[in-house]
């Protein structure tokens, strides 16, 4: 079995999200980069699918150089090589298109990515990579289990979920459930330094969308303390002053 | 030309959600100078179908196919695909639900459309087309210009509201090809929880932290729910220690809500847990250190213990009601 995992590198969740140049770029100074956490239950999962010999993780990512150390720590988890894919990621659409011309001729059972990139949140990268491939997908899964040629898949939807067979190759997006992170071991981080990550050049895209500028939500007002013992106060201003009860 | 809208509905009942993309996608019609048509897919009634012209349709599509009865984003990408080529509609809009996430970006693709998932507000349209999102898992926006000619927008969830524009619709069969290829994916079971209000759509949210101690507190926390009609969450320790399901966790790496009322309890309101929910238009905290990080976001709170003041609280709002 053959999967290939797509992971992001992205801001640190604790990172304070600012601007610069007139609010049009995102402020990287002091900013630290990770793997995209739900690329790592995504990665976690491929590697638990194929132990003991039954296939190999392929972890792919559109980035530039600087990507290399996110790259390195899905090696040290346990991927068995890696793939860059060289270009900025401008927006999903751009990312979809060049997983898709690599995955193309390679026969991957699945395709794995996270939920949503925490840094652009557009979970559209697993359905446009699955739409150009013309395969299907399934977005938000909670869980996943193959015999290497038919699927069952377990999907979120409002309020419970969706039990899904799929036979042949997919894409999914994975979120919690699907499994545990892993935590890269010694023997990991040492291997990794000799994986191989294969650079490949990028493909020229259309130009569909891009960002012209970000804002902040508006800061609220000072909060309004009610006194522990009159909770009915709270429930009149909720009434009458905020009206949402 | 027109501006074409994808309905969701769960088991022939359209959502407050698909109604808020019809409402949302009449403004963006009347901006651009069209009319809107709609299009549901399944077996929904006519007098449900008819329901769509009270939010701005003056046409619906039904598509009433027998191997689209359940939901299978491939194929229901490729109708709706057709449906906007039939119309001749540069903009689709649909709801940024579950099932949305899962369909935008294969229509997208199909009609080389520029995307815009996510939008909290209508386009702007004075030079060029841009739509606000959420970015950064709420931390953000990003203003994202669609450029291409064709353009789909999701709608997140209670960001624009429901609102009303009778008109006159009429009702029409859609019968587009369906491919073998495009239904590879069998649905074999649906499980909804339909006792409880879910969780993504609710208006009011009622959510626990770690403050509450166990699962075994929860009692409390699901009264208050219910007597607001809210839906309950937690944050991600909660849920990571299996008090709570994981369908419940909000914040960064969980759903991002935005209901008219969060009300968070014994949560201390770090900014992962803050990136899901700062976008909540009245935020409550319920907490018992005074310097929880929370109180900074919050439009109400109360310093004190959970178990003295929710029980207090549950009362206040029996009073209330009755
Ligand atoms: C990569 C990553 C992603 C994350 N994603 C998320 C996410 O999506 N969502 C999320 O929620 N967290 C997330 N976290 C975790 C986050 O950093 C916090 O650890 C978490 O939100 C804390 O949960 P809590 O507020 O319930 O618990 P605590 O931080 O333990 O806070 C408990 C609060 O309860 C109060 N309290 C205690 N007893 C009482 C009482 N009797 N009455 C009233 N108040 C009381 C305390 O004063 C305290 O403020 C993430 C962390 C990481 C590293
Ligand atoms: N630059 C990238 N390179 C490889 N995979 C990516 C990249 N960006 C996003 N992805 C994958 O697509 C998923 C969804 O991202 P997004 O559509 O941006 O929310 C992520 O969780 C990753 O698995």
């Amino acid at each position: 079995m053959k999967i290939l995992v797509c992971i992001s590198n992205v801001p640190d969740t604790t990172t304070k999200i600012t601007f610069t140049e007139q609010n049009t770029q995102f402020n990287t100074a002091g900013v630290q980069y990770i793997l995209n956490p739900y690329d790592e239950i995504a990665l976690a999962r491929a590697i638990e699918l194929t132990e003991g010999g039954k296939g190999t993780v392929t972890v792919v990512n559109v980035g530039e150089t600087s990507t290399e150390p996110t790259i390195r720590k899905a090696l040290a988890i346990g991927a068995d090589d890696a793939v860059r894919i060289n270009a900025a990621p401008r927006d999903a659409w751009f990312v979809a298109s060049q997983i898709a011309a690599y995955a193309k001729d390679q026969a991957f059972d699945m395709i794995l990515t996270g939920r949503e990139s925490i840094d652009y949140n557009g979970a559209q990268v697993a359905a446009m990579t699955a739409e150009i491939l013309g395969i299907p997908s399934v977005s938000i899964i909670k869980k996943l289990d193959t015999d290497g040629s038919a699927s069952q898949i377990e999907r979120e939807i409002e309020g419970g979920k969706e039990v899904i067979s799929i036979e042949g190759p997919f894409v999914a997006s994975c979120a919690e459930g699907v499994a545990e992170p892993k935590i890269p071991n010694m023997r990991g981080i040492m291997s990794a330094r000799t994986k191989p990550l294969a650079v490949v050049e990028a493909q020229a895209v259309a130009e569909l969308t891009k960002i012209v500028s970000y804002e902040t939500p508006a800061p609220r007002g000072a909060v309004k303390q009610i006194p522990a013992d009159q909770p009915e106060q709270l429930i009149s201003l909720l009434h009458s002053e905020a009206k949402v009860i | 030309m027109s501006v074409l809208v994808y309905v969701e509905h769960a088991d022939g009942k359209f959502k407050k959600s698909g109604f808020e993309a019809v409402a949302y996608a009449k403004a963006v019609a009347d901006q651009v100078g069209t009319t809107l048509t709609a299009i549901s897919i399944g077996s929904v009634a006519q007098d449900e179908l008819s329901a769509l012209g009270r939010y701005g349709a003056a046409k619906v599509l039904s598509v009433g196919a027998e191997q689209l009865k359940t939901f299978v984003n491939q194929a229901y990408a490729s109708v709706i695909a057709a449906a906007a080529e039939k119309e001749g509609a540069d903009i689709v809009v649909l709801s940024n639900s579950f099932s949305g996430k899962g369909l935008a970006p294969r229509i997208a693709v199909k009609l080389q459309a520029g995307l815009a998932d996510g939008a909290v507000d209508l386009p702007d349209t004075s030079g060029g087309f841009r739509v606000k999102k959420t970015a950064f898992s709420g931390k953000a926006f990003a203003i994202t210009e669609l450029t291409s000619e064709k353009k789909v927008i999701a709608l997140n969830p209670n960001a624009f509201g429901v609102k009303e524009q009778p008109t006159d619709v009429q009702i029409e069969s859609f019968q587009p090809e369906i491919s073998g290829n495009d239904l590879k994916t069998v649905i074999k079971d649906i499980v909804r929880a339909t006792d409880k209000v879910s969780l993504p759509d609710a208006e009011r949210v009622v959510s626990g932290g770690r403050g509450l101690k166990g699962p075994e507190n929860w009692g409390m926390i699901e009264e208050l729910a219910d007597l607001l009609g809210a839906a309950t969450a937690c944050s991600k320790p909660v849920s990571d220690a299996d008090w709570r399901p994981h369908a419940e966790h909000v914040g960064q790496t969980g759903i991002a809500i935005s209901p008219n009322l969060y009300i968070a309890i014994g949560i201390s309101g770090a900014i992962q847990h803050l990136a899901g929910v700062s976008s909540s238009k009245v935020i409550v905290v319920i907490n018992k250190d005074p310097e929880a990080p929370f109180f900074k976001v919050a439009d109400y709170g109360i310093v004190g213990d959970a178990f003295e003041v929710v029980p207090k609280l549950i009362e206040a709002l029996k009073a209330h009601k009755a």
